[in-house]
């Protein structure tokens, strides 16, 4: 049976569903077959057996945020290097030259950072 | 209404199991009980040693020690219990999915062992939670361990679960430290040397 273009999204639309399904039927599951003892201790957070203290909304230096997008600069270069790595000899120079190129500009984005004296812990 | 146990096996013979729902349910809960990866003295690492490929503790389905108290049914007290981690050894075993098993494991978690007569040390787990297995060694073997597991399988098997529900409480009181070390000394609900 050949399938239209319409209905082969209908696969996109089953797995959708069983996915959800499986997501969801063992919460359904266990909210009427688990046993429930519930405390007040048993209710509170988990934290290694000492009561917590302070508020969950902590708050962290900013200069995480820089580490974070300078991280984002490796990863993106380091995604992209792999599979180019396996398939450049066939690819012929213009993918060499291509890979330099974007080396480059992830490069100039590192020097500014650099330049910027991000790198230093202050 | 069970089958006649003679009925039973003249039907396996014929390739019918029947089962009740009881024993099918103890059947799963006994063969995968999740112990809290917990170990407070020497005794973790005859745990650890139980755990790793040995003695292998995964023939009994027990393999799987959660790092949340959420997730886990059994709590091996492995270990010396000194009095400043009491009270989170009883939150620990307050926060486990019911129902719940306690294993103490080796003579300072069952009394103090050679700590017996100090000032800072429990003198025995099952004065603040109630022990179902208690496992003598100072510290035991991974056999003892095992044999230990076996004999709550067997405790699991021998119970319904409705009984298994009944038997212990969800919750037992925290101790708080006083003047005179932990108060109160031990909770009268699950241990009391003065009944007779």
């Amino acid at each position: 049976m050949e399938l239209t273009y319409a209905q082969e999204y209908l696969f996109i639309g089953l797995l959708a569903f069983v996915s959800l399904f499986l997501g969801i039927a063992p919460l359904i599951l266990a909210h009427f077959v688990a046993p429930k003892k519930p405390g007040p201790s048993k209710q509170s957070p988990y934290e290694c057996g000492v009561p917590s203290t302070g508020d969950s909304w902590v708050q962290y230096r900013v200069q995480y945020y820089v580490y974070a997008l300078l991280f984002v600069v490796f990863d993106v270069e380091v995604v992209f290097m792999y599979p180019w790595a396996l398939v450049w000899k066939g690819l012929g120079p213009v993918a060499f030259l291509e890979m330099i190129l974007f080396v480059a500009i992830l490069a100039v984005a590192l020097i500014y950072a650099w330049k910027k004296g991000v790198l230093e812990w202050e | 209404m069970a089958v006649d146990e003679g009925l039973q096996s003249e039907l396996q013979k014929s390739g019918v199991y029947l089962t009740t729902w009881d024993k099918l349910v103890n059947w799963g809960r006994g063969n995968s009980i999740w112990p809290l990866q917990f170990g407070l003295a020497c005794c973790a690492i005859e745990m650890i040693a139980t755990a790793a490929s040995r003695y292998d503790i995964a023939r009994f389905g027990s393999e799987i020690f959660r790092a949340s108290p959420r997730q886990a049914d059994l709590m091996i007290v492995a270990g010396t219990v000194t009095k400043k981690m009491t009270p989170q050894v009883v939150r620990l075993y307050n926060q486990m999915a019911e129902p719940k098993y306690v294993i103490s494991m080796g003579a300072c978690a069952t009394s103090g062992g050679p700590f017996h007569t100090g000032y800072n040390v429990l003198k025995g787990i099952d004065r603040y939670i109630p022990v179902d297995i208690y496992i003598p060694g100072c510290p035991p073997t991974p056999q003892a361990l095992l044999e230990g597991l076996m004999k709550l399988q067997e405790k699991i098997s021998g119970q319904s679960f409705k009984q298994a529900m009944a038997e212990k409480k969800g919750e037992y009181a925290i101790p708080e430290f006083g003047e005179n070390g932990l108060e109160p000394k031990y909770n009268p609900e699950v241990w009391n040397p003065n009944k007779t």
